[in-house]
């Protein structure tokens, strides 16, 4: 059944096929994002309450949202590289991290932004806030484990156990809202049930979100290379590659 | 359209600086890590590709020493020096 996936457990397969679809992620990203962030910028409503400030909300909670799930896939692909010592996963472990601590500093610089005009304050040590902090830690050790040792397949271990042992904070930042007394509202956007928003507010956010998902995935695809190209160095494949490329 | 002129566009009603800070220092950091992963992903190409270029040059002088050596005569070791020299010259 899953057969058709073994060829992709080649890094040279992956490579090539992601090499494939870099050019496509790239273009849709592109044509996402113009028409999410002026959608968002210009035409979408200003909030009854909030006013103007509330389009903050086009890159805080999509970045929100995204800095969980990459830490999600990452832990995923950690375990993967833990249990059955896949070396393709522990590439991509390595190559979601950093993509997840830049997501991360964004909906917590952008959240900062926002709290200033709404709540009256830049900062507050209340569970949300708290929680997504620690999430950029975790982030920045996982990084720092990941370059931390010479050997790759070791530095993987370590920094596969430590994002495994994070994933406890996902939870909590997902349900601080509802769990503890926070300034923080509540969700808006869910997945199960319709949005609590207008549509003409809601759609641009549709766009903003899935543009910064791809813009995402492209620069996770094209670390993701980088990553193989650099574990596997010494090999004929890369060798012929980097020899055939020199030769253009 | 929701606003009415490119100034109040920018004034974003009276929002500006926390609006355009928020965009800007997202926009700012965006950018930067899809530049900093294609200049990564350049060095660790050029990085092979200086490693190839080395192990072709040590290829070729340890060639030249073999038959160097083969050439000189064994009760002459001027010869065989010389080729040691330019053996630690290419590395």
């Amino acid at each position: 059944m899953w057969k058709w996936l073994h060829p992709y457990a080649n890094p040279e397969v992956s490579y090539h096929f992601v090499g494939k679809l870099l050019p496509w992620i790239s273009k849709i990203t592109i044509l996402l994002l113009a028409i999410g962030m002026v959608w968002a910028l210009v035409f979408a409503p200003a909030d009854y309450q909030q006013g103007d400030s509330f389009r903050i909300f086009y890159i805080h909670v999509p970045t929100a949202i995204l800095s969980m799930s990459i830490y999600v896939a990452m832990a995923s692909a950690a375990f993967c590289s833990l249990v059955w010592q896949f070396k393709l996963a522990d590439a991509s472990a390595a190559a979601m991290a950093p993509v997840g601590a830049v997501i991360t500093a964004i909906a917590l610089f952008t959240g900062a932004a926002w709290g200033k005009p709404m709540w009256g304050t830049w900062w507050i040590w209340d569970a949300r806030l708290t929680s997504e902090l620690v999430l950029l830690f975790l982030y920045l050790g996982v990084i720092a484990l990941h370059n931390a040792f010479e050997d790759k397949n070791l530095a993987g271990k370590a920094a596969g156990i430590l994002s495994l042992v994070g994933v406890v904070n996902i939870p909590i930042i997902k349900y601080s809202v509802e769990w503890w007394n926070t300034l923080h509202q509540g969700a808006t956007v869910s997945k199960m049930e319709a949005p609590s928003m207008s549509l003409d507010m809601f759609l641009p956010f549709v766009f903003c979100f899935l543009g910064i998902a791809m813009l995402i995935t492209y620069v996770i695809c094209l670390r993701f290379r980088t990553e193989l190209l650099a574990r596997n160095g010494m090999r004929p494949w890369v060798r012929d590659l980097i020899t055939a490329e020199g030769a253009k | 359209m929701q606003f009415d002129s490119i100034s109040a566009f920018f004034d974003m009603g009276g929002y500006a600086f926390f609006v355009w800070l928020s965009y800007g220092v997202s926009v700012l950091l965006l950018t930067l890590l899809v530049y900093t992963s294609h200049s990564n992903h350049k060095n660790v190409k050029n990085k092979i590709v200086q490693r190839l270029l080395r192990e072709k040059k040590l290829r070729k002088a340890a060639e030249k020493q073999s038959a160097n050596v083969k050439q000189t005569d064994p009760e002459n070791p001027g010869v065989e020096n010389q080729s040691k020299n330019t053996n630690e010259a290419v590395t």
